[in-house]
């Protein structure tokens, strides 16, 4: 049970997948200029790899090693385009927003990463776990650096104004540069920064 | 019998079988979820036409706020004629934009704001960038002045082409006017950054381009000029005040 229980907890800080085992830091670029759909692509990417996870590995003993790539792109890629035509029914303005991000989940090395590293040696119910749990750990920094980004780049949360008016009449206003890609990879550097100074075993000599 | 999965028949089996189900399985999803999808579609379009006349609607009220206020749609070809038995609304624009121009069936729309005023709705088409741009203008009663603007893209560039979809854009084209006396001019837009159309002397029919976003700019001007709006011509010019 406590090994289970660290196939989640471990992708959320030890072996985050974006801050320590350096994955899927395209999307984490892209999507996070606004809180929703930084969410929502969070969700889809954690829905995708759990059930990546446990399809590959409930066929792990199946595949012929030739095709063992193409069969795990083929089930990534099925995956997300459902996810993709789900989105498109139920939330379609925000499916709008992340337009092709959604589709770029395939390519999204966490997915490839997961599925070689653990989906392929282990039973179903831990390769979903690990998948949730990797999910969560994506999703931790897409929300903590979209939620920086909206705030200082736009004054809102969510969509929310948070700022209010009486600011911007005072000479306050939204900045533009953290809006752009760049500033989101300096975030995420100074998130890895804040993250091996208070977890010291993850410093490498 | 163990199975040799690396054999060249079970290889071949195997892909060939999840081909087969992956296929199923989003060919499914597709078609269930396509209804659905398909209103969304409809809806945005609704939302779109409604915002031209600065009415802002949501997912739930867009369709009864469209019953309200646009009375009338109908189609017409480049002479102006109106058009029978023709659905304006599910026209598809992109088939239409490829036709010749004395070839296409236009849609027009005939709508009515909060205080009664009778505006028309002219859906556009045109390319951008990086893919299509579209939108719609609304003119006042006499078939000449631009009463709002709408303009919206596929993948515009973030920050540059993409911002013909902003407020600030679309309201630099309130007020100004197709015609300059009876000669059909559309509108122009100035390169230079902010204050281009009034150093250009043309406020009457210019605006402003967007910055870093030149091609996208002249694809609008085009979309508003020989294009697409230019196939309105006639019927403008024949209901002209």
């Amino acid at each position: 049970m406590g090994k289970n229980l660290k196939l989640v907890t471990d992708p959320l800080n030890l072996n985050n997948p974006i801050t320590v085992q350096v994955l899927g830091i395209c999307s984490a670029l892209a999507v996070t200029v606004k809180l929703m759909p930084a969410i929502v692509m969070a969700i889809s990417v954690t829905v995708v790899l759990a059930f990546a996870n446990v399809i590959i590995s409930l066929l792990r003993n199946t595949i012929p090693s030739r095709i063992r790539i193409i069969v795990q792109l083929v089930v990534i890629a099925a995956l997300v385009i459902i996810v993709d035509q789900i989105l498109k029914a139920y939330v379609y303005d925000i499916s709008k927003q992340l337009s092709v991000f959604v589709g770029l989940i395939i390519t999204n090395c966490i997915l490839m990463g997961r599925l070689e590293a653990f989906a392929l040696g282990n039973k179903p119910f831990p390769a979903f776990l690990d998948g949730i749990g990797n999910g969560a750990g994506y999703a931790i920094i897409l929300i903590i650096v979209s939620a920086i980004r909206e705030f200082f780049g736009s004054g809102s949360l969510a969509g929310f104004k948070i700022i209010p008016q009486s600011f911007y009449d005072f000479g306050y206003s939204d900045n533009g540069l953290i809006i752009l890609p760049p500033m989101a990879l300096i975030i995420v550097g100074v998130i890895i920064w804040v993250q091996r100074y208070k977890t010291r075993e993850l410093i490498e000599d | 019998m163990k199975l040799d999965t690396n054999s060249n028949l079970y290889t071949f089996i195997y892909a060939s079988v999840m081909v087969i189900v992956v296929a199923a399985a989003l060919a499914f999803t597709a078609v269930k979820l396509k209804p659905m999808q398909d209103k969304n579609i409809r809806v945005e379009k609704m939302q779109n036409i409604l915002q031209s006349i600065g009415i802002k609607a949501s997912f739930e009220d867009a369709e009864q706020l469209y019953q309200t206020h646009i009375k009338n749609a109908f189609a017409v070809n480049s002479k102006g004629e109106k058009l029978k038995d023709v659905k304006a609304f599910d026209i598809n624009l992109k088939i239409q934009a490829k036709a010749s121009a004395d070839k296409r069936v236009l849609p027009v729309y005939e709508a009515e704001t909060d205080d009664g005023a009778k505006k028309i709705i002219i859906p556009l088409r045109g390319k951008g960038l990086w893919g299509p741009i579209w939108g719609y203008f609304a003119l006042n009663d006499d078939y000449n002045t631009i009463y709002g603007a709408v303009f919206d893209h596929k993948g515009e560039t973030p920050g540059l082409g993409a911002e013909i979809a902003t407020s600030w854009f679309q309201k630099q084209f309130v007020g100004k006017t197709l015609f300059d006396g009876e000669k059909f001019v559309s509108i122009t837009v100035y390169k230079g950054g902010k204050g281009s159309a009034l150093k250009a002397g043309n406020t009457q029919h210019g605006v402003d381009a967007i910055s870093g976003g030149t091609i996208t700019s002249k694809g609008l001007e085009k979309m508003v000029k020989d294009g697409w709006l230019f196939a309105y011509k006639n019927f403008l010019e024949k209901n002209k005040k």
